[in-house]
């Protein structure tokens, strides 16, 4: 450990006040080049543990990194995670405040709701299959506590995998009522199609995605719990939001969901 | 128009020839800046009676240009379309020769596959689907005649919209009970997911792409025949590819299609 644990509680508080006031603070790879991924997971779960003696539930995980994109433009060969609170979810069609978040992007992706334990290590995405409920079409609003979305991996998972807000859709599916890889994702603002994308884009199937989390998880010795929500990752590049935009994601075979900024 | 009809017979011979020799060639406005739109597809209407009198037969048409983003960005108002001769099909699972190409590339599309004719003007989405025998996934060869494929629009309207060879295959399905606009495709070039979309990435819906080109065909007192493919445009951007290549589609849906480049 290069950091102590003096530092990563501060760091912890530190990104809990940027997330609360909605005011950034510098990345943490500038003041502190030598923090590791490990270190980093450290904060998150520090920050974590702020809010969750401040009352929030946890709810879920979600899965960032998922496209080979997003990998080479962080230089890592893995996704990564963040965990999703109560105090985060928007109702379908929900009017959001723009000043609450600092830099806001919309994401579309397939969240799962578990209807069992997935415990790794050894998590197959059949037994992800096997474990899941149903499926949802789901709008990740994701923003950066750290200045101008200047992020390296590290800054990312500190900040609890740049989570901010989502937004689960209309309809629960099946999810052997729908061919994962191949459900296509169509992401509008305002009424024009900014992005579309399939569901082989995050790691080859969400399903692949959601078993590496679970996987991931057994190093912590944590694991995915029965009636968690797991996005899964974004299916195309994200998408800037402003005050006055209106977003509408669809995915094929699943169904759509909808936010607004005000 | 601003070309004569002698230069334009000879704008068609020399695209088709490159063709034929596989080489490329400089963009035909740098020879001829003043060529216009009409001359454009004259060039391209030329080139295809050139074909068709050496015995080759017009099996249906593509549109090119035809995401919102490119065609706002290229300054344009609607797609540009191409024809498909009979020999620019590749058997399914089959292969297709690299070196028959110049610098090749993919795009994945939906095609359609017409159970009436296709009359403009005035033809809508819905007209399309009414018309619509079938859907299946394709997968367009791109393979521009223009040096690096740095051209412009007219001049790739001339050159047949880039039109090179296309393969189908997979499940063809009847439009009903189908949403083209999230109907999902991956294209993958040996065994890697290398590009995602959905149909809405065509026009707002493929089906669009299918009606701007039945009311361009009326424009110009065509209209698409019975039986007709129409690949409705490339829903992702477009991939290079070369020889030893093994590229694959799949649809949501529609199944997969796939072909090799040998050498």
């Amino acid at each position: 450990m290069s950091l102590t644990e003096d530092t990563i509680d501060r760091l912890g508080a530190e990104l809990d006040a940027a997330w609360r006031e909605a005011r950034p603070v510098a990345p943490l790879t500038e003041r502190y080049p030598e923090i590791t991924l490990v270190e980093a997971y450290a904060v998150q779960k520090q920050l974590l543990a702020r809010r969750r003696a401040e009352g929030a539930r946890v709810v879920g995980k979600k899965i960032g990194v998922t496209s080979r994109a997003v990998m080479d433009m962080l230089k890592v060969g893995e996704p990564d995670f963040g965990v999703l609170l109560d105090n985060m979810a928007c109702r379908d069609g929900e009017t959001i405040e723009h000043r609450r978040l600092i830099a806001p992007r919309a994401e579309g992706e397939i969240a799962f709701v578990l209807k069992r334990a997935l415990r790794g290590p050894g998590i197959t995405a059949a037994m992800v299959l096997a474990a899941t409920d149903f499926v949802m079409p789901c709008f990740e609003i994701v923003d950066s506590r750290i200045t101008d979305w200047r992020i390296k991996i590290q800054d990312t998972v500190a900040d609890n995998a740049s989570s901010a807000l989502f937004v689960l859709g209309d309809r629960a599916v099946r999810p052997d009522a729908v061919d994962l890889r191949t459900v296509g994702m169509v992401l509008e603002q305002n009424g024009e199609v900014v992005a579309t994308g399939a569901g082989a884009a995050a790691l080859g199937s969400p399903l692949n995605a959601v078993a590496w989390l679970a996987n991931r998880l057994a190093s912590f010795g944590e694991a995915l719990e029965a009636g968690e929500v797991i996005l899964s990752g974004s299916l195309a590049a994200m998408v800037p939001a402003k005050a006055g935009d209106s977003f509408r994601v669809s995915l094929g075979g699943i169904g759509s969901a909808a936010i607004r900024f005000v | 128009m601003a070309l004569d009809r002698a230069t334009i017979a000879a704008l068609a011979r020399h695209l088709d020839d490159c063709v034929r020799e596989v080489r490329d060639t400089e963009k035909l406005t740098d020879r001829h800046p003043e060529m216009d739109w009409a001359d454009a597809y004259a060039i391209q209407d030329a080139w295809r009676a050139l074909a068709t009198a050496q015995g080759a037969r017009v099996v249906g048409f593509k549109a090119g240009l035809t995401s919102v983003a490119k065609i706002r960005q290229m300054g344009v108002d609607s797609p540009v379309f191409g024809f498909l001769l009979d020999r620019f099909a590749i058997p399914e699972g089959g292969e297709v020769a690299a070196s028959s190409l110049i610098h090749p590339r993919i795009e994945p599309e939906i095609a359609f596959v017409l159970k009436r004719k296709l009359e403009g003007p005035g033809v809508h989405v819905g007209a399309v689907l009414a018309a619509t025998e079938f859907v299946i996934p394709a997968i367009e060869v791109i393979d521009s005649r223009y040096r690096d494929f740095k051209f412009d629009l007219k001049s790739v309207v001339a050159d047949n919209t880039s039109a090179a060879r296309f393969a189908l295959g997979g499940q063809p399905r009847a439009v009903a009970g189908l949403d083209l606009r999230t109907l999902g495709v991956v294209l993958s070039v040996n065994g890697e997911g290398r590009a995602f979309g959905a149909g809405a990435a065509v026009l707002g819906h493929p089906a669009a792409a299918v009606a701007a080109l039945a009311n361009h065909l009326a424009a110009r007192e065509e209209a698409l025949p019975e039986g007709s493919v129409v690949l409705s445009g490339g829903v992702t951007e477009a991939l290079a590819v070369r020889a030893g290549d093994s590229v694959l589609l799949e649809v949501q849906s529609l199944g997969v299609v796939g072909f090799r480049l040998a050498a």
